[in-house]
């Protein structure tokens, strides 16, 4: 097998593996935060407005390990440095 | 299929070349400037004032109300830069509802750019509010052993919003860009919907996290830290 359609055969499969390896965690980190967010607001209504800022914030900083996943991910598939290298030198 | 709107060239002369990125930037600065600047040329303080300064004055309300509530301290002087942050992201990340256009945020020199405003910002702040001995110290706290991981958190947080609002903001064109292909009549709005929300709450939480940085950097020596809500009921003397 010649290395350009080695690279893009292991881009492609590690890409799909990265986002979803790296998915899960986010998700399930998620989850338990809505869960505890709304318990919380459930058990406080008067504070829905801090914890649900909070609560924003904090999915947010949880989700950006997914969104470094996924970029890495679209760089694989469309900026891999190392497959522009070899159709260029090729 | 581009990635990212540096790749778009719409002028090129020599060497120069404007790419989308920079066109877009400009115009949401054309935008947000000489709106604002019209709306303030007749600005009322009477009972009847017209619906564009009621608009303006929802807009600073509700931002200075968010930085009071975020860092227990008085919005004057934080204002100006974390404003400007989330209007400016805001805007852009609004504006993917006009067509032919591309969200400079989905670039990462954009969002890198904003994020390294932050990274100056936070040690501009802290000196200013206790001096560069007291702000340099903070760095050694709790102990000298923690120095380096405190200057690597504060790189790689900084590292983390680019990424963050870039990897949002880029994952939303990206998809409908393949729904486009696939199914192409109703899909693509709807994650077109779902990117606009998106876009607003990254703009927050941009904004948020700015705020937050800096409030942390800023905060140890300002007396109203820690008093809880004490800070919601002063007066709004320094706007």
């Amino acid at each position: 097998m010649d290395s350009v359609s080695l690279i893009g055969m292991v881009s492609v499969i590690t890409a799909g593996l990265t986002i979803a390896i790296g998915s899960l965690g986010p998700a399930l980190g998620e989850g338990r935060a809505v869960a505890g967010a709304l318990g919380a607001i459930a058990q406080q209504p008067d504070e829905a407005g801090t914890i649900s800022r909070t609560l924003f914030v904090g999915l947010a900083m949880i989700e950006s390990t997914a969104i470094y996943c996924f970029v890495v991910a679209m760089i694989l598939i469309f900026a891999n440095p190392f497959w522009d290298r070899v159709i260029a030198g090729g | 299929m581009t990635i990212s709107p540096d790749a778009v060239i719409l002028w090129r002369w020599g060497a120069l070349h404007i790419n989308a990125t920079m066109a877009y930037t400009w115009a949401i600065m054309a935008l947000l400037a000489g709106g604002s600047w019209l709306i303030t040329r007749r600005l009322s303080s009477g009972p009847g004032i017209s619906r564009w300064q009621n608009l303006l004055e929802v807009l600073v309300t509700g931002i200075r109300d968010q930085i009071r509530e975020v860092s227990h301290q008085e919005p004057g002087r934080y204002l100006p830069f974390v404003g400007t942050l989330f209007l400016f992201i805001a805007m852009a990340n609004l504006l993917t509802v006009v067509p032919g256009y591309h969200a400079p945020t989905g670039s990462l020199s954009t969002t890198t750019a904003l994020a390294l405003c932050v990274l100056v910002a936070v040690p501009v702040y802290g000196v200013a509010a206790e001096g560069v001995l007291g702000y340099l110290r903070k760095y050694t706290r709790p102990t000298v052993l923690m120095l380096p991981f405190n200057v690597i958190g504060e790189l790689s947080r900084t590292l983390a919003l680019a990424v963050r609002l870039y990897g949002n903001i880029m994952s939303g064109t990206v998809i409908v860009a393949i729904l486009l292909g696939l199914a192409p009549l109703l899909f693509p709005i709807v994650m077109r919907l779902l990117g606009l929300l998106t876009g607003m709450i990254q703009a927050y939480i941009f904004a948020v996290l700015a705020m937050v940085y800096i409030a942390s950097a800023s905060a140890v020596g300002a007396p109203r830290r820690g008093q809880g809500g004490a800070a919601d009921t002063k007066g709004e003397d320094n706007g």
